[in-house]
């Protein structure tokens, strides 16, 4: 039984708790071009999110979705629009939206254990030396990285370096969650095994996550909304797609129900669509 | 249990075998073709010393003549007539304070060259035309100044150190990743923290780079300043056998000041490792 589509669309202001938790209200983006005029890669974004809610942000490359990310946590300045979390703005960036970056962002010179404990310092500081360590502790084990907590990032893999990412922005108990592209930079393997341990975190302890990707079965996985943004310049929602799957979710079963497939056609063709319009 | 014995023999011959033909290579690349190097370069000193033996002696010759100087690094017969150590140790100690004071200016200037633009628009022009400017050309305005050939040295040596160090910190300030410095700005660290914490480790392998190159031109530089200036010295110690037509110690100073500045590198490069946690390149 495939449902007619128009059904999916737009239906998410009905469902779940209060979604006033972060409030994204008309925000724009646009650069200036070198010829004088401007290319506005954002144009009039409205969105809000849930206090415990995961939501993915798809798109195709250069649809601005980093960019709504970046302006959420602060990292870019919107054009026009203004962004609130718990009732507050926001203008810059503020460790209570930590992100969790592609491309992993450790230091370098830094132990898994020092990387972490550089954010602790930095955002607990009000802990007891003894605390910082605990919560450090902590963190590590949450990722499985015990074996790894005195080695360097670049003695690490791809996957364990993102688990030190996670495990870094996590420890400072941010009230959300930005993750950009997190698992984009992986090989399938890992992915799905970071999916999982994500997920699992996250089921634990529910918080608001927002997730930028390019990967449909990853954001039906993870997410309990999806927002599609349509093509860029000008990119705007397109759709949101509300994700109807009770938590904690199994892959395994996921795939054994067709609505997974009807949600996931649903995403698909409307990336198509946006795709060969702008051919 | 025969067969468990036999299968070890084979493992051990095996081990034997691979450790054979990997341990001959080692040694040739680490000892052997090093040592051919030096060999051949000692065969040709001797040809040449041979063939114009009014010219310069021969390697045997050379070191018959400052066997003196070899087993007696260190000794004091009076004023001015000191071992090839003590010269050595006083070269060093021009040096490395010279050093010294240039990198505790240098390194500041190149993280203010790095992080601002304005800085780098005042300074840069100035560095770049004194940057060619052979250290030497100092050494009279040195000696207007301080009247005195030791502090001359030091100036000398002193200017030397910045300009490597300068470029090479600003290069490492300016150039490091946005993403360590996104990850600050969300763990909201204030500024000077992270000019601390993060610019600071992330620019110390250029920085690093930048104290090697002075040092090693600072060395350089050492040996010329002293032969001009004169006093305590392992590069007055080459213009004084000079004159003294000893050109066997001359050939040993040239040694003693190769391996000096090769050790010199070398405890820099530890340093850097030991700093950075990270192995230094070669240079």
């Amino acid at each position: 039984m495939i449902k007619p589509t128009a059904n999916f669309a737009n239906t998410s202001q009905t469902a779940n708790s209060p979604k006033e938790f972060l409030v994204i209200e008309n925000v724009t983006k646009a650069y200036p071009t070198p010829n004088g005029g401007e290319t506005v890669v954002l144009d009039d974004i409205n969105l809000n999110i849930g206090e415990n809610e995961y939501i993915s942000i798809i798109g195709h490359s250069g649809c601005g979705k980093s960019t709504l990310l970046k302006i959420v946590g602060g990292l870019e300045k919107a054009t026009s629009g203004s962004i609130w979390l718990g009732g507050r703005e926001v203008r810059k960036p503020g460790a209570e939206r930590m992100m969790v970056f592609q491309h992993y962002s450790l230091l370098p010179w830094l132990t898994v254990r020092e990387n972490i404990r550089l954010a602790v310092d930095e955002v607990l500081d009000h802990l007891s030396p003894a605390d910082k360590k605990q919560v450090v502790n902590e963190h590590i084990a949450m990722v499985n990285l015990n074996a790894a907590a005195e080695k360097y990032p670049d003695e690490l893999s791809g996957g364990m370096k993102q688990r030190v990412g996670i495990a870094r922005a996590l420890a400072i108990r941010p009230k959300m969650l930005l993750m950009d592209e997190p698992f984009g930079a992986l090989d399938a393997l890992t992915r799905g095994r970071l999916q999982r341990q994500v997920l699992d975190i996250w089921e634990n302890q529910r918080q608001a996550v927002m997730m930028v990707t390019h990967d449909v079965d990853e954001a039906l996985y993870m997410s309990d909304r999806i927002i599609m943004m349509t093509n860029g310049p000008h990119a705007k929602i397109g759709e949101i797609l509300d994700v109807p799957f009770e938590h904690p979710r199994v892959l395994k079963e996921l795939r054994s129900q067709s609505t997974y497939y009807d949600l996931r056609n649903h995403a698909l063709n409307f990336l198509d669509q946006h795709f060969s319009q702008d051919d | 249990m025969l067969l468990q014995f036999n299968v070890q023999i084979i493992l051990v011959a095996a081990q034997a075998t691979w450790r054979r033909s990997l341990r001959p290579a080692l040694v040739r690349d680490s000892v052997l073709l090093p040592l051919l190097g030096f060999a051949g370069l000692i065969l040709l000193w001797w040809i040449v010393a041979t063939l114009r033996s009014e010219m310069m002696p021969t390697p045997w010759q050379a070191l018959v003549a400052n066997l003196d100087y070899i087993l007696h690094p260190f000794y004091r017969r009076g004023p001015g007539n000191l071992g090839i150590g003590w010269l050595l140790a006083a070269s060093l100690r021009r040096v490395l304070i010279g050093f010294v004071l240039g990198a505790l200016v240098a390194i500041p200037v190149g993280f203010l060259i790095g992080m601002s633009k304005q800085a780098m628009l005042a300074l840069n022009p100035v560095i770049q035309i004194l940057k060619p400017v052979s250290p030497l050309a100092w050494l009279p305005i040195a000696l207007a100044i301080f009247n005195l050939a030791n502090p001359s040295a030091i100036f000398v040596i002193f200017i030397t150190s910045l300009w490597p160090t300068i470029i090479n910190t600003a290069l490492g300030v300016s150039s490091v990743s946005k993403d360590y410095i996104d990850v600050a700005r969300v763990l909201e660290m204030p500024r000077w923290r992270q000019v601390l914490k993060i610019i600071l480790p992330a620019s110390l392998p250029y920085i690093f780079t930048g104290l090697r190159i002075s040092l090693g031109i600072a060395w350089l530089v050492i040996v010329a300043v002293e032969m001009l200036t004169g006093g305590v010295g392992i590069g007055f110690f080459v213009w004084d056998s000079w004159n003294r037509l000893n050109l066997s110690s001359v050939f040993l100073a040239v040694i003693v000041i190769g391996v000096t500045g090769l050790v010199l590198d070398y405890i820099v490069g530890k340093i850097q490792e030991w700093v950075t946690h990270r192995p230094a390149s070669q240079t």
